[in-house]
């Protein structure tokens, strides 16, 4: 098992790296002891939307499927949480909340994505299908202010959006704060891991083969829609799970999570980091959630004008992402230095031996 | 009793007109570069823009709405020379590109010149057929977008430019081959896309709230016509947009605008499943 955390699927192997990945996991560990809990809180905010990033990583960069659906199934959970919290009346049952609303996303993920496979749509068409999926889900959210649209005695309540649902609940402790940050933490590096095994795993190479030329893989003998279904359903997942930890982290969500322009950030993190890599996509977006959380502070516009100019940057002239290109080059200079060390140590050998003869 | 069918011919076409105005640049763009132009909402609301501002100015309305379609396929061309031209062999990226471009635009306007813009009013005028009144430049949107379907296909069928354009379409470096200017073809067709994006604006200006938001309004529909459509967009958009139309007249009489809308995404994702080329795949498979 262990052996797939490294292979040809995923950047950074060796010793160097896993020590980094330590070192960054116990920085990340002890955080806590010397912020104020603000911080944290804030901290906890940018880990939220990792998961939506790697789960996008995993479909567009693996499996080559663009999806614009991320804040689709971001807001289906994220409803979907505070509809069976409100339900099911807090406390433990909280946790059992979230995952069903991940479920549900998944299951959501589910029809869409075996309509959209099976159909044969790919490519272009595939990203503004469930761009559109996205809008109307928005569209709809927006306009149930009404008290007509309640599910039990969760109101939906429109733009205002939905709230006065508990937080997440162990028996009667609250998951807020550093306790909340923790579990995040827990989470990211479990969704890590496991996806670094998935793509390295043979599921993983056929996602890859697929993504490369789906004829062959047919060819091959793999049944490559199945593949492509398993794909999608754990990438929205992802997105499902990203939403409903936001609304017990804030105990509120608005249309304007799913809408525009929030459905253009997952594709601004993963473009601007790298698609092809977890660890790229891992790191670029908390650099980016943190841009951009600092600059809304001051203006939201100006911050999303950003996105949009480092969106058209990253297409322009780094097509595969700039945080992946700039870990290439790092690598690139380590590995050139190395080996230059190692060969005017092979000539500086070579030129004892003549100098011996 | 012909009143009754005059309103429900009155509601398709108003949804028809809908459908086609806000589709044809978006379906133009994509048939002739397979592009898909992200940015679109952002042209209709240039329009739009364009439209109030002139209109505000004294100038006329029919004559401001044709100076926003100009100022948009301009405004395109330039976007097509500067951004989109490098992205003609990398569709996914333009995508991304347009995307990026249309976050800038929205916000931008929405750091400058605000959410609050004065509209201009829906023109007066209605006429009454047995117990039913309608508005009058609801008919006047319907003939546009008939307009809109019949000059498309003059400029692409009758003219000079509409055969090299064609063969572009077909094959570009065979045309490219025969001295077919593509880059030029490609330049003006994306003009045309973003003037008939800035003329839907315009046209609908006078009916609506103009925020820098709401090019999303129009992105739904011009989306779910182009799928539908398929990739042979001279034939498929007009009959995609009749049948879509359809489903939507049908569900907004009796349900209302949202589920309308919801249903005809419904609708759109049970074709896909059936027909993924489109509704032109099956159309040009008859021709043969």
């Amino acid at each position: 098992m262990l052996k797939l955390l490294e292979g040809p699927q995923t950047l950074g192997r060796g010793r160097i790296f896993w020590s980094c990945f330590l070192a960054v996991l116990a920085g990340a560990l002890i955080y806590p002891l010397f912020a104020d809990s603000y911080d944290v809180g804030n901290f906890a905010y940018f880990l939220i939307w990792i998961f939506m990033a790697l789960g996008l990583c995993l479909m567009w960069g693996y499996g080559g499927m663009l999806s614009f659906g991320q804040t689709f199934f971001f807001g289906i959970a994220g409803y979907g949480y505070g509809v069976l919290a409100i339900n099911m009346g807090g406390g433990t049952a909280t946790i059992a909340a979230l995952v069903l609303s991940v479920v549900v996303a998944m299951i959501a993920a589910g029809i869409l994505g075996y309509f959209m496979i099976w159909g044969g749509i790919s490519g272009i068409f595939f990203g503004i299908v469930t761009l559109s999926a996205t809008l109307v889900l928005a569209f709809f959210l927006g306009q149930t202010a009404g008290p007509e649209w309640h599910i039990g005695p969760a109101r939906l309540n429109g733009f205002n959006g939905m709230k006065g649902m508990d937080p997440l609940t162990v028996g009667s402790f609250d998951i807020e704060g550093s306790a909340l940050y923790y579990l995040m933490i827990a989470l990211i590096v479990i969704v890590y891991i496991a996806l670094r095994m998935l793509v390295n795993s043979s599921i993983g190479n056929v996602i890859v083969a697929t993504r490369e030329n789906p004829q062959r893989a047919e060819m091959l003998g793999y049944d490559v829609r199945k593949y492509q279904l398993l794909t999608f359903v754990i990438g929205s997942g992802l997105a499902g799970l990203s939403g409903a930890l936001y609304t017990s982290w804030g105990q509120f969500i608005t249309p304007s999570s799913i809408g525009l322009p929030a459905a253009a950030m997952p594709i601004v993190w993963v473009a601007f980091s790298g698609r092809n890599d977890l660890t790229a996509t891992l790191v670029g977006s908390f650099l980016l959630l943190f841009g951009f959380q600092t600059i809304t502070v001051y203006s939201q516009q100006a911050a999303l004008v950003l996105m949009g100019v480092l969106l058209l940057a990253t297409v322009m002239l780094a097509p595969q992402g700039f945080v992946l290109g700039i870990g290439k080059l790092v690598v690139d200079w380590w590995s050139r230095r190395r080996r230059r060390d190692e060969g005017t140590a092979l000539a500086d050998t070579g030129r004892l031996q003549s100098d011996e003869t | 009793m012909s009143a009754e069918l005059f309103s429900v011919f009155y509601q398709f076409a108003d949804v028809f007109a809908f459908l086609i105005l806000s589709a044809a640049g978006l379906a133009i763009v994509f048939g002739m570069m397979g592009v898909i132009n992200m940015a679109h909402g952002e042209f209709i609301m240039c329009g739009a823009y364009v439209t109030v501002g002139l209109v505000n100015l004294g100038v006329p309305l029919p004559i401001a709405q044709i100076l926003a379609a100009l100022t948009a396929g301009i405004i395109g061309m330039i976007v097509e020379l500067l951004i989109v031209r490098r992205f003609y062999k990398r569709p996914l990226d333009s995508l991304l590109a347009t995307w990026g471009l249309s976050l800038i635009v929205t916000q931008s306007m929405l750091l400058i010149v605000g959410s609050a813009v004065r509209g201009i009013g829906t023109p007066e005028g209605s006429f009454a057929i047995g117990g039913y009144t309608f508005s009058t430049y609801r008919l006047v949107l319907f003939g546009a977008a008939v307009a809109v379907l019949v000059g498309l296909y003059i400029i692409f069928m009758k003219t000079r430019f509409g055969v090299i354009a064609r063969a572009t379409m077909q094959n570009a470096a065979m045309a490219k081959a025969l001295g077919a200017r593509t880059g030029r073809i490609y330049s003006i067709s994306f003009g045309i896309g973003t003037a008939l994006a800035g003329l839907c604006g315009a046209l609908y200006a006078p009916t609506m709230t103009l925020i820098p938001t709401m090019g999303a309004t129009f992105v739904v529909e011009s989306f779910v016509t182009v799928v539908i459509g398929g990739a042979n967009v001279l034939l498929g958009t007009a009959p995609a947009a009749v049948f879509l139309a359809m489903i939507r007249m049908a569900l907004n009489a009796s349900y209302g605008q949202i589920i309308g809308q919801i249903g005809m995404l419904f609708a759109v994702i049970l074709i896909i499943r059936v027909l993924p080329e489109g509704l032109s795949s099956v159309l040009v498979r008859r021709g043969r």
